[in-house]
């Protein structure tokens, strides 16, 4: 290896690593100003154009508030727990493909896969074979900081939030784990990229159209946003786990949650929406290279898968955004029974689909499309399973209360 | 191949500097005027009572022991599932049977009450 890749990779890695960061600081804008509009607001528009600068505000703000650790807390671990959050949150991009841009111009390695050539991807920082087990893997020591900022901060609430977190994100570790290992059966690969390339006929979600719904779900579990937050609920645990937290730290939780949620839905736009890959872009890649050569070629196809992954990732952030707008926050034994009575058992039976319909129908295609009526038949028995009563109208209440005087 | 390790090192390197370096500027930048008040532990602005750290229900600690035991099973089933295409029907029905236990095993602590929250 010489100088100048290694001098590439190191730009590479910061490179991303700021974007991921500058990422976070906008979508806190983009969530509060999203909120906003669902709830018929305007919200944050006075810093800057359109409220644009509001997390430049924000991080200002943050760096000039004084730093309070309590007294009671356990030092060590109360200063510990959020890097142990945040570290983490950012080291899950390293396996993440943003789009495919060969720097040797070998542009076809991109839809190969099994490229004859090593491929050179200046967006992705590290293609590893075991790239999903990564991905697993460090996605749950993320529970360590949020637990352990729990118990240092010795507060009643802190301390509530933090032993609710232990079990809450366990138990949807699990489901989240049985959904991706029918897409690594659907893929036969580790790989992130691989799995991508071989998206190439149908995306993932046609395939693992029930695995697609258990890992949304899971997914939004893990990172405890809106209908899943117990572990922060604020009218009942003021904060939760980072109740004791002021200032910078404070801000590394909130970074973790929300860098946790930027990798999550790119998670799920590799696994089931073809990642950086969408129809046309190899028409695209031969296009250029008759016109200007292999490595014009090489950067149009870079750049365009680049911006259909952040285009499907938006989507995917505008998603959560508005699942957090419209649902109300579960209570915990529901919480519970959803992860372990109806997502594991869901997702078990997805691994069982899965295999059978691989081994018993040749046709590639043809067993795919078999998974997406099973999966779709098998939610619609469960949602029917699961019928919630419905809630007490508003108005005939408000009637009842006006016979009653 | 093993190079590519080495890059996730380097990313690491990067990962922690980027929280690391608004720490610092914010430990030179923000004021440092501690009182004994301010310190104490916050409850509802009242003077915190009893010890902070209470009991807590075991049901917490029966989800977390269950989830020892599926998370080492899932991750047996890993293995499996990267190459299952090329097992064949042997495979396949090893892996059934494997499967068939872990979801005897979930039935059993359904059956048992660990599952619920009392």
């Amino acid at each position: 290896m010489d100088w100048i890749a290694l001098l590439i990779l190191i730009i590479q890695c910061f490179v991303i690593a700021l974007g991921v960061t500058t990422a976070f600081a906008y979508l806190t804008l983009f969530e509060r100003r999203l909120l906003a509009r669902f709830q018929n607001r305007i919200g944050p528009n006075r810093a800057g154009p359109n409220g644009f600068l509001q997390p430049v505000a924000d991080a200002v703000k943050l760096f000039f508030k004084e730093d309070v650790v309590p007294s009671a807390a356990n030092r060590a671990v109360y200063l510990l727990a959020p890097a142990m959050a945040v570290i983490p949150a950012i080291i899950i991009w390293a396996v993440i493909p943003f789009g495919c841009l060969d720097i040797r111009g070998n542009w076809q390695a991109c839809f190969e896969p099994q490229a004859t050539t090593p491929l050179q991807n200046i967006l992705q920082v590290a293609e590893i074979n075991i790239g999903v087990l990564y991905l697993l893997a460090v996605t749950s020591i993320g529970v360590y900081g949020i637990t352990l900022a729990g118990w240092a901060s010795n507060n009643k609430y802190s301390m509530l939030g933090g032993i609710r977190s232990a079990a809450h994100l366990v138990s949807y570790e699990l489901a989240l784990a049985c959904a991706v290992l029918a897409v690594v059966m659907t893929y036969g690969t580790f790989s992130t990229h691989q799995i991508v390339v071989a998206q190439a006929g149908l995306w993932g979600i046609v395939p693992q159209f029930l695995a697609f719904v258990i890992f949304m779900i899971a997914a939004t579990a893990e990172v405890v946003r809106l209908p899943f937050d117990l572990v922060e609920a604020e009218q009942e645990l003021v904060g939760g786990y980072n109740t004791e937290y002021g200032s910078m730290k404070f801000a590394l939780f909130f970074m973790t949650e929300y860098i946790k949620l930027i990798a999550v839905s790119a998670i799920a736009v590799i696994f089931f929406m073809g990642g950086w890959r969408f129809p046309g872009l190899y028409t695209l890649g031969a296009g250029v290279e008759n016109l200007a050569g292999p490595m014009a070629a090489s950067i149009a196809v870079g750049l365009a898968s680049l911006g259909a992954f952040l285009l499907k990732l938006v989507a995917f952030l505008f998603l959560s955004v508005w699942i957090r707008a419209s649902w109300p926050r579960m209570r915990y034994d529901r919480l519970m029974d959803l992860g372990w009575k109806w997502l594991l058992p869901l997702a078990l039976l997805n691994i069982v689909y899965t295999a059978v319909a691989f081994v018993l129908i040749p046709n590639e295609t043809l067993a795919s499309f078999v998974l997406l009526a099973l999966g779709v038949l098998t939610l619609v028995i469960a949602m029917g399973i699961n019928r919630v009563p419905k809630p007490v109208d508003n108005v005939t209440y408000v009637k009842d209360l006006k016979e009653m005087g | 191949m093993l190079a590519n390790y080495a890059f996730i090192g380097i990313f690491f390197v990067a990962a922690v500097s980027f929280p690391l370096a608004p720490l610092v500027l914010a430990f030179l930048l923000r004021p440092k005027r501690p009182t004994p008040i301010k310190q104490s532990t916050y409850e509802c602005g009242l003077e915190a009572m009893g010890d902070m750290r209470m009991q807590f229900k075991v049901q917490y600690y029966l989800y977390a022991l269950a989830f020892v035991i599926f998370d080492i099973e899932v991750v047996l089933l890993y293995p499996w599932a990267v190459a299952f295409n090329q097992l064949g029907l042997y495979g396949f029905t090893a892996a059934t049977v494997f499967l068939l236990m872990l979801f005897a095993g979930l039935v059993y602590e359904w059956r048992k009450g660990a599952l619920e929250w009392v």
